[in-house]
């Protein structure tokens, strides 16, 4: 049997026992949702048809209808994509890792987490599709399928082509590895169902439990499955952001070419990930009642985490600026001295406000326990990663290396547009998420209940 | 179907730990134990019940193999093969060049490959259908299923035996397995 020291904080308070876990979180999906939910869900719906207009026009219209030119030929639509990318990477990140190293804590939320990762690596996989135009003859550009263009196969040399590879096999394994997890769950809301005399809902949730009842054995399976899909996740994960800079870092761009990238990258998605987890998490936790599952032990736990991704972060600007400078190279040097004293000074010094300083702030057990203080400082966050890729891709294009051709980038209603479509994608998602499927891991949680539950640590 | 029928005998448990030692002690007695079914993940009852390390592990491995099999000729094919070209002053065959490919290719192809022999061997799809011997199975209560036909005890001891292992409930189940 599993000891553990009853100094530690119970990650399950309340005193709940394994009944409270099943009804408090099927609830969510039994009942009917509260009207904030409708009001949450039309405001997505409203920004998802406003963004719809804008990928309409761009596809009708093509991708003159962003603020790109000549000069700036990658800007919000690579910004959003690395950042949405970012964001996709807390999910499995927190149940791949988290499981490995035995963290616990990781199980009240890594299925909302995951949602999120599924939902968010849809949004950035817009923008490539998008940015193609012609969205039809897009498949035989990026797959390696036989084509009327001599025997011309994709090219295996180009990040961009490893990135197709990567996105969607981060995605097909992440949702995978969620949908695993969900099936014994959506068995709890089956066999509820049919006790309460609930056809439809036992019919429904009994084909997405894969006839799951629960077996010794089948368990036995599972959590080698788990752990497994766990093992292959970790190093999927990590090696998602680095393909994604290398995108930039193959290039002989100034500010671009750099080896430091991938580490710095990878560091900086983990950031934002959680900074957004967060968000999230402060709202459903609120929203659903689930102050008892998602305690403030767990909030304070990713606060450290954001601490520890920020500080690297932040090392890793300052590491850009030495080497810049080191390096000897005046196109180099040239390059950061315009970011952060040329035409987009703003952009570098809210990227450095938001993601070095803010996250600081964590150091302080007061605020990294205190709710809202965590909430503004995640949206900050957010914000400030979303500055950085800005950053990175336009202040390295706009000052290229002739003068003559120096611009400025200037984005459209319909960048706009694009970037609210994914938003209103994204939160759609997760509120339907919220309403039809458990949001907490309850077979996980449940394992758990008898040995960091509040009942026996009190004891 | 002369399978049709089959009679069980179910006791509920409210606790792992007390379910644990009923394992034993009801294997001890010489009674041979349908199956387990639990809410969630009970750490050390393949132990008890004699059930060996699962062997997906090793599915894994080959199908990651496969795929790293495949990315390599799909890559070299096109690459070098059917239509060299020199990219970035690289050779013909620039290896490098295919790590990624390769590794997402064996990750994909591995975890796929894994899950799909879990879903074939553990019998999970869309139409198919638990075996219930309780409801709460997948609630709050964990449900030890004995077949009678597999057992020279009678029933009646056997129940007597389930009780004193700490069952809360011991009922009758006749199920068309």
């Amino acid at each position: 049997m599993h000891v553990e020291s009853k100094l530690r904080k119970p990650l399950i308070t309340g005193g709940k026992t394994i009944k409270d876990v099943s009804d408090d979180i099927c609830i969510r999906v039994e009942e009917k949702p509260s009207w904030m939910w409708y009001v949450a869900m039309i405001i997505s719906n409203i920004t998802l048809i406003i963004g719809a207009y804008a990928v309409y026009r761009t596809l009708w219209d093509g991708i003159g209808m962003w603020g790109l030119n000549k000069t700036v030929m990658w800007a919000w639509d690579i910004t959003n994509f690395v950042w949405w990318v970012g964001i996709g990477h807390a999910g499995t990140l927190i149940s791949a890792i988290l499981l490995l190293f035995r963290q616990r804590w990781r199980m009240a939320i890594n299925r909302s987490a995951e949602a999120m990762t599924i939902f968010a690596v849809i949004c950035a996989a817009m923008f490539p599709l998008l940015h193609m135009g012609r969205l039809w003859i897009g498949l035989i550009w990026v797959l390696p399928l036989p084509n009327t263009y001599g025997s011309l196969w994709v090219n295996f040399a180009s990040p961009l082509l490893w990135d197709v590879f990567a996105i969607t096999t981060y995605f097909s394994v992440s949702l995978v590895f969620w949908y695993i997890g969900l099936i014994p769950d959506f068995a709890t809301i089956r066999d509820r169902a049919k006790i309460a005399g609930r056809k439809i809902s036992a019919v429904i949730y009994g084909a997405l439990s894969f006839g799951w009842d629960g077996a010794a054995k089948t368990w036995s399976r599972y959590e080698t499955v788990s752990l497994v899909l766990a093992g292959l996740a970790t190093p999927l994960v990590l090696s998602v952001h680095t393909i994604v800079s290398m995108d930039f870092a193959t290039s002989v761009i100034p500010g671009w070419h750099t080896t430091i990238f991938p580490p710095y990258f990878v560091a900086g998605a983990i950031f934002s990930g959680f900074a957004m987890v967060l968000t999230l998490l402060i709202i459903t936790r609120r929203v659903y009642k689930l102050e008892d599952y998602i305690t403030i032990k767990h909030l304070e736990l990713m606060n450290i985490v954001i601490i520890v991704t920020g500080s690297i972060v932040g090392i890793a600007y300052l590491t850009e600026l030495f080497m810049a400078w080191y390096s000897g190279v005046e196109y180099e040097q040239y390059a950061f001295y315009n970011r952060v004293t040329g035409p987009y000074w703003w952009a570098y010094w809210s990227m450095m406000t938001c993601n070095v300083i803010s996250p600081q702030l964590f150091w302080f057990k007061k605020i990294r326990t205190n709710i809202a203080a965590t909430f503004i400082i995640s949206i900050i966050v957010n914000i400030g990663m979303w500055f950085e890729r800005f950053v990175i891709i336009v202040t390295s294009l706009h000052r290229d290396f002739l003068p003559s051709s120096w611009a400025m980038f200037y984005p459209t209603i319909y960048d706009v547009g694009m970037y609210l479509f994914t938003f209103g994608l994204f939160f759609t998602a997760f509120l339907a998420f919220s309403r039809f499927f458990p949001v907490i891991n309850m077979a996980e949680v449940k394992s758990i209940l008898k040995h960091t539950g509040e009942k026996v640590k009190i004891k | 179907m002369d399978e049709k029928g089959k009679k069980f005998i179910v006791g509920i448990y409210e606790d792992e730990d007390i379910l644990l030692n009923a394992i034993s002690s009801v294997k001890d007695k010489g009674i041979n134990i349908y199956e387990v079914y639990s809410p969630f993940p009970v750490h050390g009852i393949e132990n008890k019940l004699g059930y060996k390390r699962s062997r997906l592990s090793i599915a894994a491995f080959c199908f990651g193999f496969l795929g790293l099999c495949l990315a390599l000729t799909m890559m070299i094919g096109m690459m070098t093969i059917d239509w060299p070209m020199i990219i970035g002053g690289k050779d013909f065959l620039p290896l490098p060049v295919f790590i990624p490919v390769t590794f997402e290719m064996t990750v994909l192809l591995s975890a796929f490959g894994m899950v799909g022999t879990f879903f074939v061997v553990s019998d999970l799809k869309p139409w198919g259908i638990p075996k219930t011997f309780d409801l709460r199975s997948t609630d709050d209560k964990h449900v030890m299923a004995i077949e009678l036909g597999d057992n020279k005890i009678d029933s009646k001891k056997i129940k007597t035996i389930l009780n004193t292992t700490g069952a809360s409930e011991v009922n009758d189940k006749v199920m068309d397995l």
